[in-house]
């Protein structure tokens, strides 16, 4: 793969891209469907009774939302489209909590290695009157259940716990949380940004009342999710304006996005999953019995199928990926160093506390493009590297 | 390309230069950062007669301005007297890069304060220091601000890893509350015993762990 900077340089040649949490690359056939909605069918949904080009786009929005309403076993008026995980966190946190501030109370909790999105807006919360739990974890990143029963109060009106986490990949248990919440009489909402289509979630067998998806994890376009919010959950729209999405969220829809999105989902298999999961198995284990001193970040087992991190202790994460980047691949790391805040992971921190186990952490997540060869070369690549680092630390055992 | 990093920043990151060790050093210094956790070890050889650092080399566990910055900052003090050396400023360094991005510099200013450690700890070993202030717990204090504590990358006074500190007829003790089995506890004890051992007075430093 080779693209263009835009000043005539050619950059990126053979590229190994690992960071498919971040944003993974476009499936031709996602682009595919979507050129129509582009360039043919390009108007605004009309209702029934608008012009021909309006009723197609009013179709195409509506099987789409079916499709993504199938995959996670609800009704297609249970979905409502939203620009991304972001917003989608936002609208379920800050909806259901102005809905019910009157009735209820004004008292949220979340786990305390949530994503941004559900974090920061908990934490918004908090400047405007609530008052919001950040749930403890254990040292693989599960929530504490004990810790989630004490923190459920009368007051309290939402739930939010991520099913698979953007960084360690832990995947929580839904269930409990879920019969938890449901005993409390809580509403639960979860972040499945990272887990939807590679972890089975199903709201008839699991009883939770709102969901965050998005596509750009899964190869389809940026600047669309959707927020699966379970009939009858009191929620207060955000985004004033027309009448879309069942008037919960104004806004011209984007049904080019809406058709690669559900396009994206169908293009997941079990398969993949297995196959991104065989990579993963294979850069954690190849690291642990290969390389000295790792330490996995997360659950062995109960965990997302593409993501694997790990902590190369002795070495700074930013020097890591800027070395793994010099040899062609794309890897991400929870140290201080590396992010644009200076603050190491929220993550690893979570789980330990540890600041130097944030500043060796390793990310590596596989999509569709990858192969196990990218695994094996990613290793061979990392152990040559924090050899090197090594080498030159003042911390490692010599 | 928009890199944040110059093209020298990059070559000294990649192949840096007077990276290790010097076996019986005249002078060390090590440096941790509060604010990324990174850290920085300087040694130097320093010839007797002329004052001349006639060795220097570096360790860094730190990202990549903290590499290029230890490595061109070895290269422009050796050959330099020492109270030359005391001279070079981070923004020397930062100019001979080619520059390093604002946000970074907390982690390149460590390499300068580690060669400045380095020269201080051979200036306090060789009796040059010629204001001789006797050593106070205010004084062992400001020397402790100095050792990072690798749990949090914030200073062990800081994270209150120092229960407590006494000196008497020129013993210093200090109390880490930490197990002695602790990961760091070996690093940490040997970074207390360089801040204090190389003061005048300080004829020994116990380094005693909680559990």
């Amino acid at each position: 793969m080779i693209i263009s900077n835009g000043e005539g340089e050619e950059i990126f040649e053979n590229i190994i891209y690992l960071d498919n949490a971040a944003c993974t690359r476009l499936d031709e056939r996602v682009l595919e469907v979507m050129k129509p909605y582009f360039f043919d069918a390009y108007a605004v949904a009309t209702s029934e009774f608008g012009y021909s080009m309006g009723i197609e786009a009013k179709e195409a929005l509506a099987r789409s939302r079916e499709s993504i309403a199938s995959k996670l076993d609800a009704n297609s008026e249970e979905i409502i489209f939203t620009s991304g995980s972001t917003e989608s966190s936002n609208t379920a946190l800050k909806g259901v909590a102005m809905a019910l501030k009157e009735k209820k109370g004004k008292h949220v909790v979340v786990s305390k290695i949530e994503d941004f999105p559900v974090l920061n807006t908990a934490k918004a919360l908090e400047g405007q009157g609530f008052s919001a739990t950040f749930l403890n974890v254990d040292p693989e990143g599960f929530v504490d259940l004990e810790g989630l029963k004490n923190a459920i109060t009368r007051e309290t009106v939402l739930v939010s716990v991520q099913q698979g986490n953007q960084e360690i990949g832990t995947a929580q248990d839904l269930k409990a949380i879920s019969e938890i919440c449901e005993e409390k009489d809580v509403l639960l909402h979860t972040d499945a940004t990272h887990s939807f289509t590679r972890l089975p979630l199903n709201v008839k067998e699991l009883p939770v009342d709102l969901i965050t998806v998005s596509a750009h994890t899964i190869h389809g376009p940026r600047g669309i999710g959707a927020l699966y919010i379970r009939k009858d959950t009191p929620i207060t729209k955000f985004m004033d304006g027309g009448f879309q999405e069942f008037n919960l969220r104004a806004g011209v829809e984007n049904i080019p996005s809406a058709v690669g999105f559900a396009k994206a989902v169908e293009l997941v298999t079990e398969e993949e999953n297995k196959r991104l999961k065989a990579m993963r198995d294979r850069i954690i284990d190849k690291a642990l019995s290969e390389i000295p001193e790792v330490t996995l970040n997360g659950s062995r087992e109960k965990r997302l199928p593409q993501n694997a991190n790990l902590t190369f202790h002795y070495v700074e994460g930013e020097s890591v990926t800027l070395h793994m980047d010099m040899r062609g691949f794309a890897v991400s790391t929870g140290s201080a160093c590396f992010s644009r805040s200076l603050e190491a992971s929220h993550v690893i921190r979570g789980i330990g506390g540890d600041h130097e186990r944030a500043h060796g952490s390793v990310r590596f997540t596989f999509g569709r493009y990858n192969h196990i060869e990218d695994a094996d070369a990613a290793i061979e690549a990392m152990s040559e590297i924090v050899a090197r680092l090594r080498e030159i630390s003042p911390l490692a055992r010599k | 390309m928009k890199f944040p990093y110059s093209q020298k920043v990059l070559e000294h990151f990649k192949n840096p230069h007077n990276v290790g060790q010097i076996e019986n050093p005249d002078g060390k210094g090590l440096e941790g950062s509060p604010a990324c956790g990174d850290m920085v070890a300087v040694y130097i050889k320093v010839n007797p007669d002329t004052k001349v650092i006639e060795d220097i080399k570096f360790e860094s566990y730190g990202c990549a301005s903290n590499i290029a910055t230890a490595s061109i900052i070895t290269d422009l003090a050796r050959g330099k007297t020492l109270d030359e050396a005391k001279k070079i400023t981070w923004k020397q360094a930062s100019e001979e890069l080619g520059g390093l991005p604002p946000i970074k510099a907390h982690c390149s200013v460590l390499a300068v304060e580690g060669l400045r450690a380095a020269i201080r700890d051979y200036e306090e070993k060789h009796g040059l220091i010629t204001e001789k202030e006797p050593t106070t717990e205010e004084v062992i204090k400001s020397r402790l601000k100095h050792v990072m504590n690798p749990l949090t990358g914030l200073d062990i006074i800081r994270t209150n890893l120092i229960l407590k500190t006494s000196v008497e007829n020129g013993v210093v003790r200090v109390v880490v509350d930490l197990p002695a089995n602790h990961q760091f506890a070996p690093a940490i004890k040997e970074d207390i015993m360089e801040k204090l051992g190389s003061l005048w007075d300080v004829e020994r430093v116990d380094v005693i762990f909680t559990a």
